[in-house]
């Protein structure tokens, strides 16, 4: 019965590997997903039955951890079925959060458990190292969550980063002392954690909403390296397998999503965004914007041959997807050929915006990458940009200067006519002027995008 | 070193190229499920939360483990929910 466990702790194992290749491909992610679920659903029960610790006793306390299973379970399904679509980002960081508190916890309690008698080095190792990138996944992950629901805002001043620095040069150097054995007693790991729960809300504080995403995917690897520490600290298969398989793959992910966005992580991390104001300010676009109304618009796009419609944050923001179908249908209706333009890093996530469409019933094969799509703007009769600002903005192109520069975009200024719905002239979360407002094939048409939107279906229902 | 812990680098260094290996060719349409789908496997920590359960005997250390259990059940409870409703909405049209 004992080879039983390490055979079950195998094949989660070989569920979450298969289980992670099958997310990477639109066809088989749904199956992948529910395979590494079967897994961990495995990996639990059988340690609840089947473990036995080094005395070769089983586990007692059962009756609580079912309970507090059964609380969780509810919790969290209840949770995650609620959620709205455009929140999922938000929910994803504090599950993330989660994973990194129960890391944290796990540390403390095993150092309460040795009573303050000396850890061998190894052993000391993984609890601390646990318990630090646990507390800083965890409180990190709840300002992400806070900043994506819009209840944080971003908090910047001059000595910012000399003092995160110092705060993070302390923790681990307290926590090295710790290791090493020169700092005895449970209340010295308590201030530890206390000080890595202090840097992890300050860490994420300065970074701009907009940014969220790689901070999440980031810390997400973070929670998979403290999981990783506790099978150090058991000798534990799966959690090492797992821990360190979602550590080096979040660490991709987050590289992936910089590469996208055309910057480094450690420019998201450091650099505060707005600072780029000043440079592109300087030469700032000069001219007038031409602003058209609803009925304009409306009557351009139904005499069209095609429209692309390029869906960015704002629109994910306005909860606009449904309106943005319906329009899509009554254009139709009246004979003319829509697509999306789906830019790689819009809505708040790479490939948020295709998830937020899907559930708005949007036709998958509308939606068109950008290699895809930007061959066909030079012959598209109307753009319709909402809500989206810098992967259209041709500074990218023309502006070596800009900080965007570099980073690929939509080309909507090839298009005969070019119509931004924004809430009004601000600038994007980059704080970069966008040149193509100013351009005389654009046309803009301000408001809410849900409203605006909804006046249009019903100008060219009219029609 | 000692074998078991020299093995136990072995494994760690194999799975961070595993892991890399894994996601490098991924269209960027997919990274949300993605990363939401690892964030439910890294959830794994969960059963490090039932083994000091299991084998905690104080009030103190009872609760705390408690209440472990319940944040790492959200972790992967949450995190697989919330990705098969983002691939759910992939699935209806193929």
């Amino acid at each position: 019965m004992d080879a039983l466990l390490p055979i079950l702790y195998l094949i989660a194992s070989v569920t979450f590997i298969t289980g992670l290749k099958m997310l990477g491909s639109p066809k088989t992610a749904r199956q992948g997903n529910l395979i590494a679920a079967g897994g961990m659903t495995v990996a639990i029960f059988g340690t609840i039955f089947l473990y036995k610790g080094h005395d070769g006793l089983p586990l007692h306390n059962i009756e609580w951890i079912i309970g507090a299973l059964v609380v969780g379970t509810a919790i969290g399904w209840v949770m995650a079925m609620r959620v709205k679509m455009t929140g999922m980002p938000q929910m994803v960081s504090f599950f993330n959060g989660m994973g990194g508190a129960c890391a944290a916890l796990i540390s403390l309690m095993e150092y309460k458990a040795y009573g303050g008698a000396a850890m061998p080095v190894g052993h000391s190792l993984a609890t601390i190292a646990g318990l630090v990138i646990g507390s800083v996944s965890f409180s990190g992950s709840i300002i992400a969550f806070g900043k994506l629901e819009d209840r944080i805002g971003d908090i910047r001043y001059g000595a910012q980063k000399f003092v995160n620095n110092a705060l993070l040069l302390g923790t681990l150097t307290i926590g090295g002392m710790v290791v090493a054995g020169n700092l005895p007693g449970f209340e010295i790991i308590l201030i530890l954690a206390g000080l890595a729960l202090v840097y992890g809300v300050l860490f994420v504080l300065p970074i701009g909403g907009a940014d969220m995403p790689v901070v999440i995917s980031l810390l997400n690897s973070f929670t998979g390296v403290a999981a990783a520490c506790g099978g150090f600290l058991y000798d534990n298969m799966v959690m090492l397998i797992g821990g360190i398989l979602v550590g080096s793959a979040g660490t991709i992910l987050t590289i992936v999503m910089t590469k996208a966005m055309n910057r480094s992580l450690a420019n998201v991390l450091f650099s505060n965004f707005g600072g780029a104001q000043a440079a592109s300010a300087a030469g700032g676009p000069a001219g007038t914007v031409r602003e058209v109304s609803a009925t304009d618009c409306a009557v351009m796009m139904a005499y069209a041959k095609q429209v692309v419609i390029v869906p960015g944050y704002g629109l994910a923001v306005a909860q606009a997807q449904h309106v943005c179908h319906q329009l899509e249908h009554e254009l139709e209706e009246k004979g003319v050929t829509v697509k999306y333009a789906v830019h790689p890093v819009a809505g708040r996530m790479p490939g948020h915006m295709n998830v937020l469409l899907a559930e708005a019933d949007v036709d998958y094969d509308k939606l068109v990458e950008m290699e895809e799509i930007n061959p066909e703007f030079p012959t598209t009769d109307v753009v319709l940009v909402v809500g989206a600002n810098d992967v259209v903005n041709p500074a990218a192109k023309t502006d070596p200067t800009s900080p965007i520069y570099g980073m690929p975009i939509l080309d909507v200024e090839f298009a005969k006519q070019v119509v931004v719905m924004k809430r009004s002239m601000k600038a994007g979360y980059a704080g970069i002027e966008n040149e193509l407002f100013y351009r005389p094939n654009t046309a803009m048409l301000f408001g809410d995008a849900k409203a605006t939107m909804s006046s249009l279906v019903s100008e060219i229902k009219a029609l | 070193m000692d074998p078991a812990t020299l093995s136990l680098l072995y494994l760690v260094i194999l799975m961070i190229f595993l892991g890399i290996e894994l996601i490098s060719h991924v269209p960027s349409v997919l990274h949300t499920p993605l990363m939401s789908g690892a964030n439910a496997i890294h959830g794994v920590v969960i059963i490090g939360s039932i083994i000091v359960m299991g084998q905690a005997n104080d009030t103190l250390s009872m609760i705390l483990g408690f209440l472990a259990v319940i944040l790492g059940t959200l972790n992967v409870v949450g995190g697989f929910v919330v990705t098969n409703r983002m691939l759910e909405m992939f699935k209806k049209r193929n």
